[in-house]
């Protein structure tokens, strides 16, 4: 290779400075797609990752649709969550229909036409295909108190004028089960996330403490997370909400199985912040802060967690369907929520019997609501788990 | 292995110590007793032979003194009415709903929850084997995904409705009678060939339903073990010897990705056991759940509590009987003592 100076006529060498300012990224020019991957910082790269994840994303969108459906829930629910129809009592799920006839109607249902069958005393409902019953939309039906503040009338949508709406079926006291499961997400939903909250409080605490300190304090932390956790959790459940007076009222007795729920799930999440700070505590950037004189609680705060928070995050996401089937199986025995609380699982209580899958099984649609909920959550969380670590 | 196998042993000692003070803590938690509930509903009757009965079984369980003592009873240091006779001794107790022994009351709950519990694991493996191995060496075929989604429903779906749909199902189509685990005719019958076979028809129902939230789990996790063992270079190595498939596959990787199959029992027996009680009591099924659930809301403590203790029991010794296993599979667990770090 031969390299060619800048000359001038008479074949002297003349000493050349440019006068541009030197920039050293000019040898390996990135392109812009690049420049945005590198300058990215770990949070925006964990959220691209997290991108990539097409199934966590479509199930986080479900989440939120169902988290989002529990502020208004009132508005959503076609009926108030106790409002009774003494003439339609087990009514089976009316169909929903467009076309009248061949004829475009719009959304409406058939009404339904009672019938006792006298020989096996079974409630008989047919639909009615002369009583064309379109619903209404943004229309005033039951009054409700919205979150218990201000008193309003206004539905997504109501039966017609004298008619009926009962899309997913009546219960043992005409109760509009679509009503009770949309009513029912509010507690059911929001168990996982307080029962979540305290368990990370705890795990976070005790997984630091046993992680960062070491010696007795390590040992006392892990026999007893080996003790909780040789417990078969549903019998403790079960025990501890035994436990709660019968005296209390039902929002208690609500925020007391929430606490349950979370004081026994701690244990997976203290050992995860355990193992992580046993092996970031040897790292530089402690020692250094160490060295500067920064207090325990300051690095375990400040420096420690932070650096494996995502981790945290993730995991406790996939515990909460633990939660959420832990309170179905509790309130479905009678030892978990008390009505007038309503929870998926207190709806399920009502399909205890053998009965109800041979009759109306209708009855068993919340369960519906609680497979999706956990199938997404894990899915959620399983994308959380992969975007956690974006550098690899 | 034998210094292993004696520290293990000497672990579960304080363990089962901290687990039945627990439980003894609980069962005491709610406010009032049995007994005293009882009092005063008789009272309320003005029964007074009756009330005089009561009375008596207070000071004879040694209800009327202070809680450490009664622990101490129950556990069976401490000399009770009738000398040490406690938890150690086998003595469990006394019923006071049934007004039996609580050894009485329970029979052959103890067993069969035993029965039900083992034949859940035993099935848990032998599904989740094939499919996690499947999984993991057809990875993200279509059998792979279809499998994997087939254990999320498992996991997702309430274990309690899935009883329900599945013995109606089993009585719509089989005619297995509802409810327990025998043929009615066999209730009271000694064991013979027939009731056996009658426990087997109705077993897999339970077996299947407790099964499936832990066949779900035990699949991802063999999946992703032996999908970390397939990318070594050893298999590598093993492939370009020219080794044929399967026998490589058996040979190596699955044999070290079997290790954390072994020790999963651990997390396994809770859940089972858990399952077990909940499933059992839609499906009345003659285990401890059902009692289990009425002693606790009848407040009757010391059945509520042998339960417990009994459940805790299993799953510690089930938590035992797996890490020592794994010793015996693993020397790095084995010696794992002596290795200074």
């Amino acid at each position: 290779m031969t390299f060619r100076a800048h000359s001038t006529v008479d074949g002297k060498l003349d000493h050349f400075v440019s006068r541009e300012s030197f920039d050293p990224h000019s040898v390996e020019r990135m392109t812009a797609e690049q420049e945005r991957y590198y300058m990215a910082s770990q949070w925006q790269m964990m959220w691209w990752k997290f991108l990539r994840h097409r199934l966590a994303v479509a199930s986080g969108i479900v989440l939120a649709v169902f988290y989002l459906s529990i502020l208004i829930s009132e508005f959503l629910a076609p009926y108030h969550l106790h409002s009774r129809d003494a003439k339609h009592i087990f009514a089976p799920p009316q169909e929903l229909h467009l076309f009248h006839e061949d004829e475009f109607v719009g959304p409406f249902v058939y009404g339904l036409s009672y019938r006792l069958n006298m020989e096996n005393l079974k409630r008989e409902y047919t639909s009615d295909p002369d009583l064309v019953q379109p619903i209404r939309f943004f229309c005033s039906g039951d009054t409700y108190e919205f979150w218990g503040l201000f008193e309003a009338s206004l539905h997504l949508m109501c039966p017609a004028e004298g008619g009926t709406l009962y899309l997913l079926g009546t219960d043992r006291l005409g109760r509009d089960m679509l009503s009770r499961i949309v009513y029912g997400t509010r507690i059911s939903l929001t168990v996982g996330l307080i029962g979540i909250s305290i368990s990370f409080l705890l795990g976070l605490f005790f997984g630091g403490v046993s992680g960062y300190f070491g010696g007795w304090w390590d040992t006392l932390t892990q026999r007893l997370i080996e003790i909780i956790r040789s417990f078969p959790e549903l019998p403790l459940w079960m025990a501890l909400s035994a436990a709660l007076p019968v005296t209390w009222s039902p929002t208690l007795i609500y925020f007391g199985i929430t606490i349950i729920l979370g004081l026994i799930d701690w244990t997976g999440l203290a050992r995860a912040v355990r193992g992580k700070i046993l092996a970031l505590r040897e790292e530089d950037f402690a020692t250094a802060a160490q060295l500067m004189g920064a207090s325990s609680s300051r690095i375990i705060g400040r420096h420690l967690i932070p650096s494996f928070m995502s981790h945290l995050i993730a995991s406790a996401t996939l515990s909460i369907p633990s939660m959420i089937l832990g309170e179905t199986a509790l309130s479905f025995l009678g030892l978990g929520l008390r009505p007038p609380i309503t929870s998926w699982g207190v709806l399920l209580n009502e399909a205890q019997n053998i009965n109800v899958v041979a009759l109306y099984p209708w009855l068993m649609l919340p369960v519906v609501p609680v497979i999706i909920v956990v199938l997404t959550l894990n899915f959620f969380g399983d994308g959380l788990r992969d975007a956690a670590d974006p550098y690899r | 292995m034998f210094t292993y196998f004696v520290h293990r042993v000497l672990i579960m000692i304080p363990t089962l110590l901290a687990i039945s003070v627990l439980i003894f803590i609980i069962i005491q938690l709610p406010p009032g007793d049995y007994l005293s509930n009882q009092i005063q509903e008789l009272k309320s009757q003005g029964d007074t032979a009756a009330l005089a009965k009561v009375e008596f079984l207070r000071h004879q369980y040694g209800l009327d003194r202070p809680l450490v003592e009664q622990y101490a009873v129950w556990l069976g240091v401490w000399p009770g009415p009738n000398g040490f006779s406690g938890l150690l001794q086998g003595d469990l107790g006394y019923s006071f709903e049934f007004d039996l022994p609580v050894t009485d009351v329970v029979g052959d709950r103890l067993l069969l929850s035993f029965i039900v519990s083992f034949a859940t694991i035993v099935f848990t493996w032998v599904v989740s084997f094939p499919i996690g191995v499947y999984s993991a060496t057809h990875q993200y075929s279509i059998g792979d995904h279809s499998l994997t989604f087939l254990g999320f429903i498992g996991l997702a779906t309430p274990n309690f409705l899935l009883a329900l749909v599945l013995i109606y199902f089993a009585n719509v189509t089989f005619g297995t009678s509802i409810g327990g685990l025998m043929d009615p005719r066999y209730l009271d019958q000694p064991w013979s060939w027939a009731k056996f076979v009658s426990v087997l028809e109705h077993l897999w129902i339970p077996v299947i339903v407790i099964g499936t939230s832990g066949t779900a789990g035990m699949i991802r996790r063999l999946r992703a073990n032996l999908l970390d063992e397939l990318q070594k270079q050893y298999v590598v190595t093993g492939r370009a010897k020219g080794l044929p498939p399967l026998r490589l596959l058996i040979k190596y990787p699955l044999r070290v990705s079997l290790n954390p199959f072994i020790s999963d029992i651990g997390n396994l027996l809770p859940q089972v056991i858990s399952g077990a009680a909940i499933v059992s009591v839609v499906l009345s099924l003659p285990t401890t759940g059902p009692m289990l659930v009425h002693a606790l809301q009848s407040q009757d403590q010391y059945l509520a509590g042998s339960f417990l203790m009994f459940l805790s029991l299993l799953t510690v010794i089930g938590m035992f009987l797996s890490d020592v296993a794994l010793a015996a599979l693993d020397p790095r667990i084995r010696l794992g003592e002596q290795v200074v770090r």
